[in-house]
């Protein structure tokens, strides 16, 4: 035994340290299925409070959804648990392989490949595909599972400004002698929820020969007019080199990811990519279960039409009211507080009225731009919304938030 | 060497600063987080682009590139 006091004292004081700064993540226990209608457990022990969840990633509302249930218990019926293996050697089974085909075609790609997350898609995907010759260029505010995977390549990496297009031309000029180009960045932001200008530079990367990545993790399923994603809406589906995304947020929620692209390069990804290579695959339950998701998105728009709906009611309710959300029009509406304590504090009392949306600050989000980030879903249904927006303004009257401006919050409660 | 300082300074506040932060020759641009190790990677490369030289990968330090001043110092010796 190693575990001495010595050791436990240097964690300990780590995590007190954290707690100390309010930087302790304390998780809440939710005691039922992922929907608009909640039981959680928060502080853990007090009794269950029926709640709205407004922070899911549950974009289409598909997470507890009876068909999607039903198509991974059938699932689970007829192909198992797991795979006990990594796809090469005997883990790779016919619905592994349907669902790569099925998500090809929804993104209108040209092969796809499965990963146990999209964390893993994009800390593997880099490094299989690229090499020292080679150059990434980054939009400075990308997942951090990108930034990861940035990492773990040995080719160059430089940063653009965020969506500054003027920018990311000096970067591709200046890199215009690395034998193989990369620009990456997310589709929908997760934290600002805005959109990339994916045609702008799906142009650039024509004009400099350089590959173009999108995370569309916060897209599939309802950005664009069939819920393609965000290249769907800015109109270079079959430009894009490679997507990667999940399958732990609107589609279905429950876990998995993928890289979907050029063909080449997902054969690299099958040869290449650590994640995959030594890690199982995506369980047989959960592969039924996204089949099924992308059966019911192909058929219909019903459910990405319904969260455009919800998504403009929020948006204006919020403005209405008086508070300041970050402009856009996905579902990932920022309700912009700039100060961490009162974010702490809108977040607690909101919960007190019923409704769990959490409060983001330093160092997930810059300093001085602490928010609630909530998140609407096809799930909700308008007198959800309602009542959110009523326990919005009763929380802005208390803090006399509604109706000002960044600068008079920021000098009633700091930055 | 005022010329390659201003115009090192100049890249140094439209490449990385975002906000009114002041940058002068001695501010430090690593240690005080103005400028991140990922993006080391252009300002080496402009540098090298702008004055035709190539600065060694181990030469290109933390410590070397945290101030105006310092690069300069690090190009000079790389122009001679």
């Amino acid at each position: 035994m190693a575990y001495s006091d010595k050791v436990r004292g240097t964690y300990q004081e780590i995590i007190t340290g954290m707690k100390d700064a309010g930087l302790l993540k304390v998780e809440r226990y939710i005691h039922s299925a992922q929907a608009a209608d909640i039981e959680v457990e928060f502080p853990a022990g007090a009794p269950l409070k029926k709640v709205i969840n407004i922070c899911a990633n549950n974009y289409l509302g598909l997470s507890s959804h009876p068909e999607v249930v039903k198509a991974a218990h059938a699932g689970l019926d007829s192909r198992g648990y797991g795979m006990s293996s990594v796809r090469f050697i005997c883990g790779t089974q016919d619905i592994h392989r349907q669902l790569e085909s099925m998500v090809t075609k929804f993104l209108g790609t040209e092969d796809t490949i499965l990963f146990p997350s999209c964390m893993d898609a994009n800390a593997g995907v880099f490094e299989a595909v690229l090499t020292k010759d080679d150059v990434m260029i980054s939009d400075r505010l990308v997942h951090a599972s990108i930034i990861d995977g940035i990492r773990l390549c040995s080719a160059m990496h430089d940063t653009f400004k965020h969506s500054d297009m003027a920018h990311l031309e000096e970067k591709l000029q200046l890199h215009n002698d690395k034998r193989l180009k990369m620009v990456i960045t997310d589709g929908v932001f997760s934290m600002d929820g805005d959109t990339a200008k994916l045609d702008q530079m799906a142009d650039l990367c024509e004009k400099y020969d350089a590959m173009l990545f999108c995370d569309e993790s916060h897209a599939s399923g309802f950005i664009g007019k069939t819920g393609r994603g965000t290249h769907e809406k800015c109109g270079v589906m079959g430009r894009m080199d490679i997507i990667t995304t999940t399958f732990g947020k609107g589609l279905g929620g429950a876990s998995g990811g993928c890289v979907s692209g050029r063909k080449e390069l997902v054969e690299m990804c099958r040869q290449k990519a650590r994640p995959y290579l030594f890690s199982n695959t995506i369980a047989p339950p959960v592969v039924a279960g996204v089949i099924k998701v992308l059966e019911i998105l192909s058929a219909t728009t019903e459910r990405r039409d319904k969260l455009e709906k919800n998504t403009e009611f929020w948006r204006k309710g919020l403005t209405e009211m008086g508070l300041i959300i970050k402009e856009g029009d996905t579902p990932i509406v920022p309700v912009m507080l700039f100060n961490a304590k009162l974010s702490q504090d809108v977040s607690r009392d909101l919960y007190e009225e019923g409704i769990y949306a959490i409060g983001f600050f330093f160092p997930v989000v810059p300093q001085s731009q602490a928010r609630i980030r909530t998140q609407i879903s096809a799930g909700h249904e308008i007198h959800h919304l309602e009542k959110a927006l009523d326990a919005f303004r009763k929380v802005g009257k208390k803090y006399n938030i509604l109706g000002k401006t960044k600068q008079e919050i920021i000098e009633m409660y700091g930055m | 060497m005022e010329d390659m300082k201003e115009i090192v300074k100049t890249y140094v506040i439209n490449e990385y600063v975002e906000d009114d932060s002041e940058v002068t020759y001695d501010t430090p641009l690593i240690s005080g987080g103005i400028v991140d190790s990922f993006s080391m990677v252009s300002l080496k490369r402009f540098l090298e682009n702008k004055y035709k030289i190539s600065i060694p990968d181990d030469k290109a330090t933390p410590e070397a590139f945290d101030s105006v001043n310092k690069i300069c110092v690090l190009v000079n010796e790389y122009l001679k």
